[in-house]
């Protein structure tokens, strides 16, 4: 017994070494226009873009194989950001990817209902839910992106999308409604 | 010490205005009566530690803040504490705030004064304390604490007291400056001995000609007070302009005017001061002008805050059917106030009766460059206003979108009718809102990574298990191997043993 104990955690251990070793061996060095996409990016990670979070999508848009208007949860903030950066043409959100929420959501577990399944746990990509198997689990608030991959695995349905409170509480002082009128001058 | 010899260096851009100053400077700053009802709004951050039901009396203090810096506020009589609910107040976004409602009841109790408080270089933190705990902020409109003002340990050579008004309609820091020039001059002292300021400026605009004379008569008795008279020009009491002004130095985009060894505090704020540490008064009052279109007493009045604004109205005797829009504040930077039971509050320096203007249609812009002449930030304004347009939020900071100090200067002169400072407001936000979802986005992006790399981590820890049991299981399977090939050959060898044993008994037997 004490000998498979040594020898899985001897183990552990050469595979760790080996592992920190090749990282820092072949560590690939970021790209740094990948980079620039991706800070602009809303980080919501919902996979929308259809691509399975911000920094593939930040990836094939370096790549052009994706257009820049394809993230709803960034909208036109992000939309005229990517355009200043990579020097094309702004474009309205494509609403094939859904559409922009002015108020940022988040979800809510109902706390009565949820069995402690840990379900949303494992869907949830920036671990913004806490809870063991059978306990009940909560969200954190101040962590959660609002990507909603969380509520279709759930089996009881308890996982509700709210306007993120923080936000919602703040008065947005209004664009006043001027004229149209054409392209800046300047 | 008094005398007017400072070299006054002129800022950029302003408007000349017609003040309309006169009309509220003729009577006495008057008192209205203590109302029936106050509403007291709870500042942001704050805990209320007063309960529906409690006595309070004047003085008292409602709530506390865990931010050391959030001054309390103040029961401003003494009653009954009826509720703790939403209330209108007077606020550009319409909403209501949670607000501490006292009936009062009559007989206007104070608490005991807390013991004076000598200023000097040794009690500074203590003096800080003091201008918390009795809810001191800036009373021209800005409401800063003003404890996080004077706490700053850069060293100060001037203290401004910026008794500028500049803005037209309001009267109420010139009326305090006429009546009660020795305070201000006490509140001056009170706050230079605070901050160790070598010299004290207070600026006035040359339209204030009684409060010049009163202020230079009660400054000639002090140490320290020179009072400066200063240009009539809106905004000279915008903080920037008014230091510009008055020592030539400019105020650099985003910093502070103690970089410049610089404190400018208003007025009504330094006579606060003073009665804070010097009396031991919690600011429960304050002067207000009413002044404007149907106005009939128009004037200053010495009111409790959380009177409802339609008393000091009533008091005023306005003819509700003459103006058109109510203001807090003065013609270019009021807030227009939609609901006249909301309360004055502790910025709340004027409330002005606006009789109907024409109204005309925001037309596009014709690159006049008007706004950009009159700017006394320097800004471009038409720039911010295209960025802003456009969703370019963070090119219109670029271009200097936070030292707007929505003057409206802008505004007025604009032959297009474009409500500027709304693009700006509204920019602002914007701005402030990317800055704060990045800081939310890079944490989000920091998780999102470090669970990917123990998702991988877990993955391989697992095929590392998973080799290694395999190592295992293919040990066990040949010691196994091994043991029983080691049976089979004692096996043999029992079975010859045994072979042995037979032969040898039937040798035995056959001899
Ligand atoms: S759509 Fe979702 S996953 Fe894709 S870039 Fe936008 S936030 Fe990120
Ligand atoms: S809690 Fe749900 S909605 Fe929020 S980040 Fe996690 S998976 Fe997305
Ligand atoms: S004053 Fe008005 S019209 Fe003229 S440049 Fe400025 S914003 Fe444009
Ligand atoms: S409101 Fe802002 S942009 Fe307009 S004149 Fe004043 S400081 Fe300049």
């Amino acid at each position: 017994m004490l000998v498979a104990v040594i020898a899985l955690v001897s183990l552990a251990g050469i595979f760790g070494l080996l592992l920190g070793f090749t990282a820092l061996k072949f560590k690939v060095e970021g790209d740094p226009v990948i980079d620039q996409i991706d800070a602009l990016l809303p980080q919501t990670q919902c996979g929308q873009c259809t691509y399975p979070g911000c920094r593939p999508y930040a990836t094939a848009i370096a790549n052009g194989e994706a257009d820049i208007n394809q993230c709803p949860p960034g909208g036109e903030v992000t939309i005229v950001a990517l355009s200043d950066l990579l020097g094309v043409e702004a474009k309205p959100l494509n609403d094939d990817h859904g559409t922009h929420e002015d108020i940022p959501t988040v979800v809510i577990v109902q706390e009565d209902i949820c069995i402690g399944c840990t379900l949303c746990i494992q869907a949830c990509p920036v671990d913004a839910i806490i809870g063991g198997a059978k306990q009940i689990h909560t969200v954190i608030e101040k962590e959660c992106t609002g990507c909603n991959l969380c509520i279709p695995p759930c089996p009881v349905d308890c996982i509700d999308i709210i306007p993120r409170p923080t936000a919602a509480a703040i008065w947005h002082p209004p664009l006043p409604g001027g004229p149209v009128t054409g392209a800046n001058p300047s | 010490m008094s005398s007017s010899n400072q070299k006054i260096t002129p800022f950029h851009g302003g408007l000349h205005l017609d003040g309309h100053k006169q009309v509220s400077t003729q009577t006495p700053i008057a008192s209205i009566p203590v109302p029936q009802y106050l509403h007291i709004p709870v500042p942001h951050n704050s805990e209320v530690t007063a309960t529906v039901g409690e006595h309070v009396l004047r003085g008292q203090a409602l709530t506390t803040s865990s931010n050391s810096m959030t001054p309390a506020i103040h029961a401003s009589s003494s009653g009954t504490v009826r509720a703790i609910e939403m209330h209108a107040v007077v606020n550009r976004s319409g909403q209501l705030l949670d607000c501490i409602s006292i009936e009062t009841d009559g007989n206007d109790k104070s608490i005991e004064p807390l013991a004076a408080l000598k200023p000097s270089a040794d009690n500074k933190q203590e003096c800080l304390d003091r201008l918390r705990e009795c809810g001191i902020v800036g009373l021209g409109g800005a409401g800063f604490p003003t404890a996080i003002k004077v706490a700053t340990d850069k060293s100060i050579d001037t203290l401004i007291i910026n008794a500028v008004e500049c803005e037209p309609y309001i009267t109420c820091d010139d009326m305090l400056m006429q009546e009660q020039a020795s305070r201000v001059i006490n509140g001056a002292e009170t706050l230079a001995s605070i901050v160790s300021a070598k010299e004290v400026l207070i600026g006035i605009e040359d339209n204030k000609p009684e409060a010049i004379k009163a202020m230079q008569a009660a400054a000639s008795n002090a140490e320290r007070g020179k009072i400066v008279i200063v240009p009539t020009i809106y905004p000279s009491g915008g903080e920037k302009q008014l230091i510009q002004l008055l020592t030539g130095k400019e105020v650099p985009s985003g910093g502070l005017p103690a970089d410049l060894g610089v404190v400018c505090v208003n007025t009504a704020t330094a006579t606060a001061s003073y009665d804070a540490l010097h009396q031991g008064l919690a600011l429960t009052e304050r002067i207000i002008t009413v002044t404007g279109a149907g106005v009939k007493k128009p004037g200053n009045y010495l009111t409790r805050l959380g009177t409802p604004i339609s008393k000091l109205l009533d008091f005023a005797e306005t003819d509700h059917k003459v103006y058109q829009q109510l203001r807090m504040g003065g013609p270019l930077m009021g807030i227009p106030v939609k609901d006249t039971s909301s309360p004055v509050v502790k910025i709340t320096n004027c409330i002005l009766a606006e009789a109907a203007q024409p109204q005309h249609a925001e037309q596009p812009c014709i690159r006049c460059g008007d706004c950009v002449r009159v700017c006394p930030a320097k800004l471009l304004p038409q720039q911010l206003y295209w960025f802003t347009r456009a969703t370019e939020f963070e090119k219109a900071e670029d271009h200097g979108l936070f030292d707007c100090i929505e003057c409206g200067c802008c505004d007025y002169v604009c032959p297009s009718n474009i409500p500027l400072v709304d693009y700006y407001r509204h920019a602002k936000f914007e701005a402030n809102n990317i800055k704060s979802e990045r800081i939310r986005s890079d944490r989000a992006r920091i998780r999102f990574e470090q669970r990917e790399q123990r998702l991988e981590r877990k993955a391989e820890e697992k095929a590392a298990l998973r080799a290694a049991k395999l190592k295992k299981l293919k040990e066990r399977e040949e010691a196994k191997a091994a043991q029983q090939e080691g049976t089979q050959d004692n096996k043999q060898d029992e079975i010859a043993a045994a072979l042995a044993r037979v032969k040898a008994k039937k040798e035995k037997t056959n001899d």
